[in-house]
């Protein structure tokens, strides 16, 4: 997919959804398109280009340069073909001597007030205002000097119209000078994106962008999402990348390593640089749009902290030293074979991690069960998703999310719970908020006030403010409202879901004590708010659930996650488009590692290491016996390590010391290991417990595939070669052939076929197929060739549905006199996860220190100051940072983020967590807030600690 | 005159911006009952204004910039309005308006130093029969010429 660069096909308004074909003639071509179609894009699909500065295929047509006028036989005048949409039997004139006089002279008043200076500008050779002039044949610009924008000095004095360019962006310059006003870039933030950042300030000759009420771009309501800088015909909006660096000549489609929305992107390279990432219309799970994250913020990949030489030590007390990959893997098998030979074949494990390719996972997790002999395998899945996997397998028999992202346009009512999509996934935010400005409702269930619950445009029709860790309690009740005020859609669950189990279920729901009368006291959810929150549901047409961690990370995680399951089951929102059960995964493969079988209990395509049938297969292809006794989880394999008993752990693209909860453990049950390997771009927090550190390589330095949270899987291509050497499949290869195993896998397409040799639901899958048709959703096989966008279409994957009953059972960590604050924790738009990538980035501008909200009340009576030092205390332990004063969150309830090490916001955590799968209880805990001077003890210790554990020898003489 | 403090101009905004908002297309009929209540639309009126729409202070700010007749600053005790457009011009306005601004001691737009008026372009007033025309504090005054543009000047200084 290396390509020249070809802009992505601009048709100059979007495409109509009508069926009714209407036929038409283009300058004596005949072109047949739907109805509402603009004459602009019909010409366009008939190969025809009619000049255009203010139209663009992302935005509706705006009709204000007036370049794209048509003659159109039997009406008057020269129309706009923009705004004019097609009619059968239309005659259409896109060139006539007329027409060219008038794009003339609308070009001429153009460049009347537009610097000449395209040598020089940074948008040269890649400029529609450019392409324009040349188009219509502007040879003059009889205008003489005068009025203007673009002069710095008029007149000899200086010009009052000249605006100096705006660079408050870490990543965009504006440059007013060079801005024709056609409002593309305002209609994208308001269309695209959603923000609504921008306007036209002024009026006529005065009309300038602004970015909020004439405050700088980073001082404005701008998310820096780069929808207006893509929109942007000229270099007005501009990235900086390209001014330092001028025009890509190549460019490769891959998919961004961040988040699980998994958007496609066209790397722009110049060689093997990369310039820019630029979302790509293709992309069916962003189509075309960004966010500041997969737009921007890829610097870490270059960051001077990465490591590229493989380093090893004795004792984690002493300094690193670099040795070759030849010495750093004979050690590293030598010891994890000394520790097997001493306590066992089971004493050593792994943990695969969701930034790397699901071909790298599958290796990870081979690795382990084939070479080190036991199912000691888990993945940072623990942590986030895995009561997704476990309360969807239950219900509905798969382990993942029903729905495509394209199936938010077609919804009519939208529950979000328990997530933040504004920030954590932000490019599926904009589509759902698109399509709430279409008139869908909006039920947000969330102890804190989201910006979906109000921001501009965007209104929930009810918030349920629940408080933390009541979420079975409001699903329960939301279903009690539905099945006694008889709003169960039966037909559909006598049909598609088990009988009796809904009776059952039914007749538990439906019991008093689940009525919102009856718990409001329990939730601190009104019962008016949450019954007129269940009829909308019920009633209100296509019903959509989009959850995210806010609903796993809990005590009751899994069985929240089947309350949505039974929600939707009995509202009959499952198997069409617009309706479904949607997890929002965290990470960018945290789907694919699931899959890849990264648990310990379960192999690839999550079938159970106690199935013979399953084990056989790959028994046969790998040619070792298989356990068929489920290995150890993360929090198992720590306690384990304290006790002694588990002593070598390979990490892989994980900070499980920062990541996972109750740090005092994790770092006890690290220390107490005599060999842990971390493979990883940089050292992060794990690394300062490590003895051997395998450098990385980013998602640009290597092919694979990525599985995003609607099930797609998506290439990555390399687009350079690895900084350190190797791909990380490679670096697990060697690590497997030190061990003694014969890999000899000579590019990741060989794994991907052997994944889908081994596993039903990918047995279609290949890099052929994916060349093909850009991505597909599993499942993949010979019933569903290009996959599968919505699940359960005919039936349930289990057969039939089945309704779990959720009984409510309040987590054992309450709030009492010592710790009377309830801490959730969450994300922001500009940092990721533990931040090892955005915080090697600009990205810190927006959010340089992780905060604690609080509300007001509880402030005051602390005596807590905005932006003062508090210190946060739980039972496990405590922590210092700086405190926000804010009613977005509700009185009792404190909220920050875990973005940074400094923080180390999961020392406060606990380690209580979900009944079913482990997954912590990061989202409750009980603490107490008092104001401090500054960083606690445990910091400072941690601080020097780290710095201690991260010298590295000067490599010999 | 001193400016009201920020808290004061959001609970009046925010009570005028709530009361007109059920209105259809109900943002130009809170700018101008912010303007008459406050003189000029303030700059801290407008996140009031956007937070009770629930609009983006961009929204707000490009609506009221489009419009001359919102002032962002205070304006004089009077506003003199001189009309400049093409049917004033051929009788005579740019006299009318030169002879205002040299009497004023003031740019277009400005306000004299003791506040008393505020001296402001307008482009047709609708009184083209009667040009050159002018306006004082919404009263339209025809016929304009130096002799009753002295007794406006008189007026407004008074």
């Amino acid at each position: 997919m290396k390509d020249f660069i070809l802009p992505d096909a601009d048709f100059g308004t979007p495409a109509s959804k009508s069926k009714t074909m209407v036929t038409l003639v283009v300058d004596g071509t005949p072109v047949t398109v739907p109805e509402g179609t603009s004459v602009m894009r019909a010409s366009a699909e008939a190969g025809i280009k009619v000049p255009r500065l203010c139209a663009t295929d992302s935005i509706e047509a705006f009709g204000s340069c007036r370049l794209c006028l048509v003659e159109i036989e039997g009406r008057r005048g020269t129309p706009a073909s923009c705004t004019t949409p097609v009619t059968e039997g239309m005659v259409v004139h896109t060139q006539t001597d007329k027409l060219a006089g008038l794009r003339r002279g609308v070009m001429e008043l153009y460049i009347s007030d537009h610097p000449l200076d395209c040598l020089t500008c940074a948008a040269n050779g890649d400029c529609e205002l450019q392409d324009m002039a040349g188009a219509v044949g502007l040879r003059e610009v009889r205008y003489r000097p005068g009025e203007n924008h673009f002069a710095t000095r008029c007149n000899g004095e200086e010009n009052p119209r000249y605006i100096p360019k705006d660079t408050s962006n870490p990543y965009f310059t504006y440059d007013p000078a060079k801005c024709i006003v056609c409002s593309r870039c305002v209609r994208a933030c308001e269309e695209v994106q959603g923000t609504f950042a921008l306007t036209i300030e002024g009026r006529g000759f005065d009309s300038r962008v602004a970015s909020g009420a004439g405050q700088d771009f980073l001082s404005s309501d701008c998310v820096s999402c780069g929808a207006c800088v893509q929109a942007c015909p000229t270099a007005t909006l501009q990235e900086n990348a390209i001014i330092d660096m001028g025009q890509p000549d190549h460019s490769v489609v891959t998919t961004c390593a961040y988040c699980g929305v998994g958007c496609s992107f066209r790397a722009e390279m110049k060689g093997d640089t990369l310039v820019r990432m630029v979302p790509w219309k293709q992309g069916k799970a962003n189509r075309g749009h960004s966010c500041v994250k997969g737009r921007f913020a890829y610097g870490y990949a270059s960051h001077a902290d990465r490591i590229l030489n493989p380093m090893i030590r004795e004792r984690i007390e002493d300094p690193w030293r670099e040795v070759s990959w030849d010495e750093a893997m004979t050690f590293t098998a030598t010891r994890l074979r000394r520790i097997q030979d001493q306590h066992g074949p089971g004493a050593i494990g792994g943990i695969t991690s969701s930034r790397c390719t699901n071909e790298e996972t599958y290796l990870v997790q081979k690795l382990i069960r084939q070479v080190f002999g036991n199912n000691n395998v888990d993945t940072c899945a623990r942590v986030c998703h895995s009561p997704t996997g476990y309360g969807l397998k239950t219900t509905f028999g798969t382990s993942a999310g029903t729905q495509d992202f394209d199936s938010v346009a077609q919804t009519d009512v939208v529950i979000v719970i328990g997530a933040n999509p504004t920030d954590g996934h932000p490019v599926f935010a904009s589509r759902l908020k698109k399509r709430l400005r279409a008139g869908a409702r909006l039920i947000v269930i969330d102890p804190r006030r989201i910006d979906l619950v109000r921001s501009p445009h965007v209104q929930a029709a009810h918030h349920l403010a629940l408080t933390p860790g009541t979420n079975v309690a409001v699903l329960t009740a939301l279903a009690h409202v539905i099945v006694t005020e008889g709003l169960a859609d039966e037909g559909f669950i006598r049909s598609r879901c088990d009988w009796d189990g809904f009776q059952d279920w039914a007749a538990f729901v439906a019991d008093d004590r689940h009525s919102p009368e009856a718990t409001a006291l329990l939730t601190g959810v009104p019962a008016a708010e949450l019954r007129a929150a269940a009829r909308l549901f019920a009633t209100g047409g296509n019903g959509a659930i989009y959850y995210g961690l806010g609903v796993t990370e809990h005590s009751q995680g899994s069985t929240t996650v089947m309350a949505i399951a039974n929600l939707a089951m009995v509202t009959g929102n499952i198997g069409r488009p617009g309706v479904g059960v949607n997890p929002l995964r965290g990470q960018n493969n945290v789907q694919g590692a699931c899959d890849m079988g990264s648990f310990p209990h379960e192999l690839p395509g999550y079938r159970h290491v106690q199935d013979d049938a399953t084990r056989a297969i790959f028994e046969n292809l790998w040619g070792v016996t298989l356990s068929n006794e489920p290995g150890l989880r993360i929090p198992n394999m720590l306690d384990a390590a304290v006790e002694g008993t588990f002593r070598g752990l390979y990490v892989q693209g994980e900070d499980i010391l920062q990541s996972d909860p109750n740090t005092k453990h994790v770092a006890a049950g690290l220390a107490a290991m005599d060999c842990v390997i971390v493979h990883d771009l940089f050292l992060n927090e794990t690394a300062n417990y490590a003895h051997v550190f395998l450098p990385g390589s980013s998602f640009l330095e290597k092919d694979g595939t990525f599985t995003n949270a609607e099930r797609r899987i998506n290439r990555v291509r390399r687009v350079m070669a690895p900084k350190n050497g190797y791909a990380d499949w490679e670096v697990t290869q060697m690590l497997a052939r030190a061990m003694g195993a014969g890999w000899h896998y000579t590019h990741p397409s060989q794994v991907m076929d052997e994944i889908s040799a081994t596993t039903p639901s990918f047995s279609n899958v290949s890099y052929e197929l994916l060349e093909r048709e850009g991505s597909v959703q599993w499942p993949c096989n010979d019933a569903a060739p290009a996959g599968t966008p919505v699940m359960h279409v005919d039936g349930f994957v289990r057969g039939k549905g089945n309704f779990v009953v959720t009984e409510y059972v309040p987590t054992d960590e309450r709030t009492g006199p010592r710790f009377p604050l309830l801490l959730t924790t969450g994300r922001i738009l500009s940092q990721y996860n533990v931040g090892a990538q955005t915080r090697r980035t600009e990205n810190v501008v927006w959010h340089d220190e992780d905060v604690l909200e609080i509300h007001p009340h509880d402030a005051e009576q602390r005596g807590i100051r905005d932006g003062g030092w508090v210190r946060l205390a739980s039972r496990s332990g405590e922590t210092t940072l700086r405190a926000k004063i804010t009613e977005r969150v509700a009185p009792g309830v404190v909220y920050t983020t875990f973005h940074h090490p400094d923080t180390q916001a999961n020392v406060i955590t606990t380690d209580y967590s979900d009944w079913a799968t482990n997954c912590p209880e990061y989202k409750v805990t009980a603490v107490q807030i008092s104001p401090s001077n500054g960083p606690s003890d445990w910091q400072k210790d941690y601080a020097e600690q780290a710095a201690r554990a991260r010298r590295i020898l000067p490599a010999a003489e | 005159m001193a400016e009201p403090d920020a808290t004061e101009i959001e609970a009046r905004v925010r009570a005028i911006a709530a009361e007109l908002a059920p209105l259809e297309g109900p943002l130009l009929p809170i700018l101008h009952a912010v303007q008459a209540a406050c003189g000029h639309v303030p700059a801290a009126a407008l996140p009031v204004i956007a937070d009770v729409l629930n609009l983006s202070r961009a929204e707000v700010y490009g609506v009221m910039s489009f419009y001359h007749d919102f002032r962002a600053e205070p304006a004089g005790r009077k506003v003199l309005k001189i009309c400049r457009a093409e049917a004033c011009q051929a009788m005579g306005a740019d006299a009318v308006a030169a002879r205002a601004l040299a009497a004023l001691g003031v740019d277009w737009h400005g306000t004299t130093a003791d506040g008393a008026v505020t001296l402001e372009p307008v482009y047709c007033l609708g009184l083209c029969a009667c040009a050159p025309a002018a306006m004082i504090d919404g009263r339209v005054v025809g016929r304009v010429d130096d002799a009753r543009l002295d007794a406006l000047i008189d007026e407004v200084l008074a």
